[in-house]
């Protein structure tokens, strides 16, 4: 953090805490789940009732114009994180700021300078890319025409084909439709980007596409980027800073050097690869951390 | 990124009211280009609706000739084209009054459906700029079905609407929108909180009203208890009162007391319901009910 100590904080994260309650029928239980504490509710109706830890007391924080990566595997809380910060989900405990601004309190701020795209791209099936996106510029009061040319332009950069542009989205493939919600993010101009597991679905030439994308707006304009994945290639390319989650909890954050120093097991050993720092800090494999997802959220 | 710049200079700041009217502005414009996706869907629903309403205003026909004993065919009696006139209004009116009420609550259950409800919420406009421009999509839209609906009705059964009071029923029909607005948005909640069966849910609150409202006959013939329940309803006035500007020609001055509760209700059910769906959401919030997937 030495180089990020004096610049303005974008992210502050501090000891948020997230539980979910699940009536335990589609979820198997795991080391952080709880049971209820309505025992009576759950002689009533049959079922117990199974209280789940999904984001736990995490703290973390990222600077203005940063790109923190957030390492982890399916279910670890991720999304739960990023739902959090973008307001659409409230923390049990714990306080998120966005530019010194309390998320919970003061949330139409929060709304006018983030921007969130999620691993399923959400639109109206039946409209068109810009049918969807000029729905988006005019909940955001952008100028229809400039707001789809800015459109046009994300999109070519991402390699998305302009024939398909009057197509409706159910027309399209994950990819594609993918693309059109990077750019439903990015034509709102944000000054904290949320990206969840963007680059799922995509084929390799896609990836690289919008890591381009990603890159290039970086360098012409002081973005923050809060990036889940459980790509590691991905986070080290794109990331100043990494931070690896688990069962709900901070394993580790840093650089991807501090934290491939850290899981180096002799002071000769090679370097490890991110995927041998996650399996020596979580203390497990990104796939054997994998589990069921909660009803109710991740 | 020269748009990047005329972007940020946008006449429509979010948050100033010129960018709460545009954001409104932009429900109307997705919800008529969604009905435009799906205009086939729209058609037979109109032609469904007016089969409806042309099929009780022959039903009406018949039990006014096999009532007065007079015959079937032929011109309608002064009494005969009273009930007709009855019936269709109670048809034309609960299509559009339910339409207002379903499209809300409609809209609300299609976003959880689609998933994009996150991506509204997380839009910097107020949850009444949402509202307004939901509803203003259903009345502009609900009145041009109904009007084309109570010309082709008019056409059919020849009716005299020469002395009706055209101007105050739609005083009446606007006062009541408001009210039907509040009532949608509290309803809304329901497939907010639960895509799968909030709908249903709405679906009882539009029946309860259809019985207690007398769409198809006067609350008088109600037994007493349901008549102290259908004052509760806006529906109620708004049918009394378009029955006596349409049917009877009542003056405008002589529908207040139809039109005073109506804007009673409405002042009262549109807070209420923002209230409610307000209280919804951050139940949502806290259970992480908005999400579909991921």
């Amino acid at each position: 953090m030495t180089t990020t100590e004096c610049r303005e904080i974008a992210l502050a994260v501090e000891g948020v805490s997230k539980v979910f309650v699940s009536d335990g029928r589609k979820s198997k239980p795991t080391t952080e789940d709880t049971e209820s504490p309505l025992p009576w509710f759950a002689r009533l109706t049959g079922r117990k009732r199974r209280v789940k830890h999904v984001v736990n007391n995490v703290t973390l924080h990222a600077v203005k114009g940063e790109a923190l990566g957030i390492l982890g595997p399916n279910g670890c809380g991720k999304s739960t994180l990023v739902r959090m910060i973008s307001t659409l989900l409230i923390p049990d405990s714990g306080q998120i700021r966005v530019f010194g601004v309390d998320v919970a309190t003061h949330p139409m701020q929060i709304k006018r300078v983030i921007n969130r795209v999620s691993v399923d791209a959400a639109f109206f099936k039946k409209l068109s890319a810009m049918e969807n996106l000029l729905y988006t510029a005019r909940l955001y009061g952008l100028e229809a025409r400039a707001a789809m040319d800015r459109a046009t332009e994300i999109l070519a950069t991402l390699g998305f084909d302009p024939t398909n542009l009057r197509s409706s989205m159910e027309q399209l493939s994950r990819g594609q439709q993918q693309k059109v919600a990077i750019a439903r993010a990015f034509l709102t101009s944000p000054t904290l980007v949320l990206l969840d597991e963007p680059t799922t679905g995509l084929d390799p030439k896609s990836r690289l596409e919008v890591a381009a994308f990603i890159n290039d707006l970086r360098a012409k304009q002081e973005i923050t980027l809060v990036l889940t994945t459980h790509d590691m290639k991905e986070a080290e390319s794109l990331c100043d800073r990494i931070a690896i989650l688990n069962h709900g909890r901070l394993v580790a954050i840093g650089t991807a050097q501090e934290l491939k120093e850290r899981a180096r097991t002799t002071p000769d050993a090679p370097l490890p690869t991110l995927e041998e720092v996650f399996l020596k800090l979580a203390g497990e494999r990104l796939e054997d951390a994998d589990e069921v997802e909660a009803p109710g959220g991740e | 990124m020269v748009t990047a710049k005329k972007l940020e200079k946008s006449r429509y700041a979010a948050g100033s009211l010129a960018g709460e009217c545009y954001a409104a502005y932009g429900f109307v414009e997705r919800q008529f280009t969604l009905m435009k996706h799906y205009w086939l869907w729209e058609f037979m629903w109109i032609l469904y609706s007016l089969s409806s309403s042309i099929a009780i205003g022959y039903g009406a026909k018949y039990m006014a000739s096999a009532m007065s004993g007079g015959q079937i065919q032929g011109a309608l009696s002064p009494a005969a084209q009273h009930l007709v006139i009855f019936m269709l209004i109670g048809s034309l009116l609960w299509g559009y009054l339910s339409g207002l009420f379903f499209d809300i609550s409609n809209v609300v259950g299609w976003e959880r459906w689609e998933g994009t409800i996150e991506y509204t919420f997380m839009a910097p406009i107020s949850r009444i700029t949402q509202i307004l421009g939901m509803c203003g999509f259903s009345m502009i839209y609900g009145v041009g079905r109904t009007l084309l609906m109570l010309t082709s009705v008019a056409l059919v059964f020849h009716l005299d609407l020469s002395h009706a009071n055209i101007p105050g029923a739609m005083l009446v029909l606007a006062v009541g929108s408001f009210s039907f607005m509040g009532l949608g948005t509290l309803v809304a909640v329901f497939p907010l909180m639960s895509a799968e069966r909030g709908t249903q849910i709405t679906g009882i609150v539009e029946g309860a009203m259809l019985l207690f409202s007398g769409i198809y006959y006067k609350v008088e013939v109600l037994p007493v208890w349901m008549q102290v329940v259908s004052r509760l309803s806006p529906a109620t006035f708004v049918l009394h009162g378009m029955r006596a500007a349409l049917v009877d020609g009542v003056s405008t001055m002589a529908l207040w007391p139809d039109i005073w509760p109506l804007i009673v209700s409405g002042a009262i059910l549109i807070p209420l319901g923002l209230k409610v769906f307000s209280v919804g959401e951050q139940y949502c919030k806290k259970t992480g009910r908005l999400k579909r997937s991921g």
